[in-house]
């Protein structure tokens, strides 16, 4: 698993995660209501990694990755991408951060149906004013198979299709990592197995990083590396999972909590 | 059904906001007009209508002369017709009155008081307090010489109290007189700006000019007698040479006489009616439509539990009645306010309105009808569409209401518009003036539907060529506005209509008001020849002192005197001009086809070319004339000249005019100055002369027509002032509209948030959309507005709007209104969306 690519549009920082939180801490609400969503995390997510969050509802595994992109603010606790610390950032800076270090799929509406595939794909570098890397984005719109339909429009295309715009959107800047919020949700097996495999290629051929949140243990087997979480806390961590693996470790939790699930 | 309902009404308030505002304002608008409209005709009416007695006794006329000249007729009755009709058996009481124009309360500083056109009004006090339609408030009557009351708005304006001496002109004298009570006229004490002065009958009778003389006698019929049988009574004791009505019928007549000179208000309050009830259904419509639409999935999950189509639809209606009840109330509320608005804004032009507003019960209807009914149907439609969606379809993420054909629009908007040219075109051709007029307006209706019909179908080419600046300027940013704007073109062409109708409607202003102005122009340049004029602001009759007086300022080479008159020439019914034929030619330029100035001397007419064609009279024929009084001559064709505004179709002579009962009062008087003589000293002689007349102003050439355009001016400005209202109410539907784009949009916004737009951009897409709406709206408008002045323009051609003016660069700042506007409208439903927190935009549904 050799990069084949640098993998940040800062080329120094080989040695600098993609992406990594110290201590993060989120509580929602107060007194009485309060819930603590995420409960002191250190998590680091290294360079040309693939990692898959996973964890039963509630575990903090959205939080974490919301905190993480600098969409949900910490309530303590740092925050790095590459080598940018989130907190503190005021509401520009931290737009300028996801628009040129951060890619985001999320589970639906993805796409904005004014635009076409390809407008979609260069969105972010198009709101920077910025002209996108042609050899690049060849490359990414080739990976992801949808060369024919680059001007056709949302609406035109299937479910697994708009996904992998999703996802091409999402490479086309080369950010510092890619969050994936339950990119497979909505999708059939077939459809969610493309976008699986194309965001696997796009860690192993294209050097990437892609975190991803997910509750499918075959989704997760896609990834190199998975971490659980529970109650806010990262309680289990896999390094090259199979369904199976993840099936038997989640199965573990349902049982401690099925008596606090809703 | 009931609980979702309600629970639907309340989930969301910004929703319930949004549509509820269009509601309020839409009615609002509607019963603000017409509540305004209501209180504008009482005052007139009341002002006509109050009269106190049962029977009512006057000179008859030969004909009923439509555009009455104030002061009439000159013919009085005699004063022993009193005595003779209060000896009719059935008669309680009857008294004489006289009553005239032309008296004038001057204020501390010696001017007169501006009374926006309004008469000022001298009358005799009755004695008799049953028959007056005037009650004291303050003070008491007028008995004597040297003795006045005044009505109370005139006394408040100027300052005056019981006690103080104030100046007064009169057709005659100018006279001094203590105030010695306050009264207020009629029921309302309404008098729409015009001045009561109030002697006793002897000092009237004098100062009036009516010598012994009355102009009319009130008669109280006795308990038990109706007002029909002393009627009667009165007719066959009086004779035929007298005209007797009772009570009502005199009110008819006034109010048909009304009617008649108040039409162009009628109908103009009336179209700005029909704006506002098209703004306001429009923005209902537009709202609700959004509404539903957004809902169609909260819908499909109602129809995939279970609940029917009809129970859907019902929820949908029972929803909109509740709000459109509520919408209409408050709105009416709020109607007052803008009636409130109105009156104020009129009252600064001089036309006060007095007592309270009014609101009648077709307001009350219509503003329900505006609110309730518009609203059922601007939610029946689309809801009726969503609950035939099927369920499945509906709850799917990516589904898209499929949008109906265009095609019925288009075919129905290319006939309309069709019909619309055909009759602007006709009504351009045709040369009587009021039939244009009605075609031009058929025409311009035709066309406004025609252009609502076809806007969706125009928006798409406007928006992508004008929209293709856009991205070239604002990059990504103006390219997200542009597709916004495009994407649902019925909306965006909703949206644009309120807009474009007001704008249309002061663009056609614009035009005919530039064109006026010219014409004005032309006529002051081309058909006068005198240096001066003296004449009142607006066109009240003065003492013909004035004239005498400028005769003997030295240097003046030739004074010449206008007045007008009705009258019937060989059975149809015109105004008249009547002149001195001796000095005629050095004060106006007539430009003869046939004949000449010396036709009209003695009992000689002058005609102009149309009317001689239109009659078949050439010079040399006898014409027969009319006059109001009854009084009959032949008259001597003497001359056909080209059309002139200064004069009109028929001119005769002073002589004629005197001869045949015409009131000797000067409506114009020109001034020629020698050519040899210093125009600066001579003008200041003259200065000197006329200020002893307060009432009437000196002008030369370039202040005559400065004058003439300050009253087209201030009649636009009127206008417009309405107009900005539609276009204030269309903003807010703009507003309206974005708002709740912005909110269906949200998980977009939370998108384009989350992968980098700056709060920034954000703004400035929405505020690009809706700068692109409001300039389509804008272009639509000065479109027709344009059509519609020129089509009116060539249409009044003969009416005296000779010249036809488009004024490019005063229409071309409205499309940069329509820009400012757009960007105005955007200032909060913009700053809503860059506040959209980007996590619960992602996640809302």
């Amino acid at each position: 698993m050799i990069p084949s690519q640098q993998a940040s549009h800062d080329g120094s920082a080989a040695g600098v995660p993609a992406a990594r939180g110290l201590a993060l801490s989120k509580v929602y609400g107060s007194g009485d209501t309060e819930v603590v969503a995420l409960d002191g995390v250190d998590v680091t997510f290294p360079r040309g990694q693939f990692t898959a969050i996973m964890g039963p509802s509630g575990s903090g595994k959205s939080t974490l990755m919301h905190c993480m992109a600098g969409l949900d603010a910490l309530t303590s606790g740092q925050a790095w991408i590459g080598d940018t610390e989130l907190t503190g950032l005021d509401d520009k800076r931290l737009t300028r951060l996801r628009r040129d270090q951060v890619g985001f799929v999320f589970q639906a509406f993805n796409l904005l149906p004014t635009l076409t595939a390809l407008e979609n794909i260069t969105l972010p570098m198009d709101i920077a004013g910025r002209t996108p890397d042609q050899q690049w984005l060849d490359r990414v719109v080739d990976a992801v198979g949808l060369r024919p339909r680059l001007g056709h429009r949302p609406s035109e295309l299937s479910g697994g299709q708009q996904q992998r715009v999703a996802c091409a959107r999402a490479l086309a800047s080369r950010p510092d990592v890619v969050f994936a919020d339950e990119p497979t949700g909505n999708l059939d097996s077939r459809s969610g197995a493309a976008v699986l495999g194309f965001l696997r290629m796009s860690v192993r051929e294209l050097g990437q990083t892609v975190v991803m949140v997910t509750h499918d243990p075959a989704a997760a087997s896609y990834a190199g590396r998975v971490l659980f979480l529970a109650d806010g806390r990262i309680v289990d961590e896999m390094t090259s999972p199979t369904a199976d693996r993840v099936l038997e470790r989640m199965k573990a939790f349902d049982g401690v909590r099925t008596s606090v699930e809703p | 059904m009931w609980r979702t309902t309600v629970r639907g009404l309340l989930a969301h308030k910004l929703r319930l906001a949004l549509s509820g505002l269009a509601i309020v304002l839409g009615v609002a608008f509607v019963s603000g007009t017409m509540i305004f409209t209501d209180t504008l005709s009482r005052t007139f009416t009341s002002l006509f209508e109050s009269t106190s007695n049962d029977v009512g006794v006057t000179r008859a006329t030969a004909f009923e002369a439509g555009f009455d000249s104030p002061g009439g007729s000159a013919s009085f009755l005699p004063s022993s017709l009193v005595e003779q009709i209060a000896a009719v058996d059935g008669v309680a009481a009857a008294e004489g009155y006289v009553q005239a124009e032309g008296v004038y309360v001057l204020d501390r500083s010696g001017d007169v008081r501006d009374t926006g056109g309004a008469p000022g009004v001298g009358v005799s006090w009755f004695e008799d307090e049953d028959l007056s339609p005037s009650t004291l408030t303050e003070g008491r009557a007028p008995r004597d010489e040297g003795e006045v009351a005044l009505d109370s708005g005139t006394v408040e304006a100027a300052g005056y109290e019981v006690g103080d001496t104030v100046t007064l002109l009169t057709p005659g004298p100018r006279v001094e007189a203590e105030v010695v009570g306050v009264f207020t006229f009629g029921e309302s004490g309404g008098l729409a700006g015009a001045s009561l002065t109030a002697f006793d009958l002897a000092t009237a009778q004098s100062l009036l000019g009516a010598g012994d003389g009355l102009t009319g006698v009130d008669v109280l019929a006795e308990d038990g007698r109706s007002d029909a049988q002393v009627r009667d009574a009165v007719a066959a004791a009086v004779g035929s040479e007298y005209e007797v009505r009772t009570a009502a019928e005199q009110a008819d007549d006034q109010t048909a006489a009304l009617q008649d000179s108040l039409s162009f208000i009628n109908v103009f309050l009336l179209v700005f009616a029909g704006v506002a009830l098209f703004v306001g259904s429009f923005i209902i419509l537009n709202t609700f439509s959004m509404l539903v639409a957004q809902r169609t999935r909260e819908l499909a999950l109602l129809r995939a539990l279970g609940a029917g189509r009809a129970q859907v639809t019902r929820s949908v209606l029972l929803e909109a009645l509740v709000l459109g009840l509520l919408g209409a109330t408050v709105g009416l509320g709020a109607g007052f306010g803008i009636a409130t608005a109105l009156r104020v804004l009129f009252g600064r032009f001089g036309l006060t309105l007095d007592g309270s507003l009014v609101l009648d019960a077709s307001t009350v209807g219509w503003s329900y009808a505006v609110g309730v009914v518009v609203t059922l149907l601007a939610a029946y439609l689309p809801a009726r569409r969503a609950a035939r969606t099927p369920p499945v379809a509906a709850m799917r993420d990516d589904h898209v209401a499929v949008e109906k054909s265009l095609r019925r629009r288009t075919a129905l908007g290319a006939v309309l518009a069709v019909v619309g040219v055909a009759a602007l075109v006709s009504g351009a051709a045709t040369d009587d003036g009021s039939d244009a007029a009605s075609l031009v307006g058929l025409g311009s209706v035709a066309l406004v539907l025609a252009a609502i019909a076809l806007s969706p179908v125009l928006a798409r080419p406007f928006v992508r060529v004008v929209g293709a600046v856009l991205p070239r300027v604002w990059g990504t940013t103006g390219r997200l506005a542009r597709e916004n704007a495009l994407r649902n073109p019925r909306r965006t062409a909703a949206t644009a209509s309120a807009l474009m109708v007001g704008l249309a409607l002061v663009s056609a202003f614009t035009v005919i008001g530039a064109s006026t102005n010219a014409s004005v122009d032309r006529l002051v340049g081309s058909a006068l020849s005198a240096d001066f004029v003296v004449s009142t602001a607006v066109g009240q009759p003065f003492t013909p002192a004035v004239a005498d007086d400028l005769r003997e300022v030295d240097g003046v080479d030739a004074v010449m005197q206008e007045r007008f008159g009705a009258a019937q020439f060989d059975g149809t019914e015109s105004f008249f001009a009547a002149v001195d034929p001796a000095t005629l030619d050095r004060t106006l330029r007539l430009d003869y086809a046939a004949g000449g100035t010396d036709g009209l001397q003695g009992d000689g007419l002058l005609v102009d070319e149309p009317t001689a064609q239109t009659r078949g009279w050439s010079v040399g024929d006898v014409v027969r004339a009319v006059l109001p009084t009854g009084d009959r001559v032949a008259l001597t064709l003497g001359g056909v000249y080209a059309t002139n505004q200064a004069v009109g179709p028929y001119v005769m002579s002073l002589e004629t005019h005197a001869a045949t009962g015409g009131t000797p009062l000067d409506r114009y008087v020109y001034v020629d100055v020698d050519d040899d003589a210093d125009l600066g000293a001579v003008r200041s002689q003259m200065a000197e002369a006329v200020a002893t007349y307060p009432v009437v102003d000196l002008k030369d050439k370039e202040e005559f027509a400065e004058e003439q355009r300050a009253q087209v001016a201030q009649l636009l400005l009127l206008i417009n002032a309405l107009l900005v209202l539609s276009v204030i109410i269309a903003v807010l539907g703009i507003v309206n509209t974005l708002a709740l784009s912005v909110i269906e949009r949200t998980r977009e916004i939370g998108l384009l948030r989350a992968v980098g737009l700056s709060r920034a951009q954000l703004r400035r897409m929405v505020r690009l959309e809706s700068v692109v709406i409001s300039v389509y709206g804008a272009a639509l408008g000065l479109a027709l507005g344009t059509v519609f002045g020129v089509s009116l323009t060539r249409a009044l051609a003969g009416q005296g709007i000779e010249v036809l003016v488009v004024p490019g660069t005063r229409l071309a700042a409205f499309l940069l209104v329509g820009a400012v506007i757009g960007v105005l409208a955007a200032v909060w439903p913009a700053r809503r969306a860059a506040r959209l927190q980007v996590l619960d935009a992602i996640a809302a549904h």
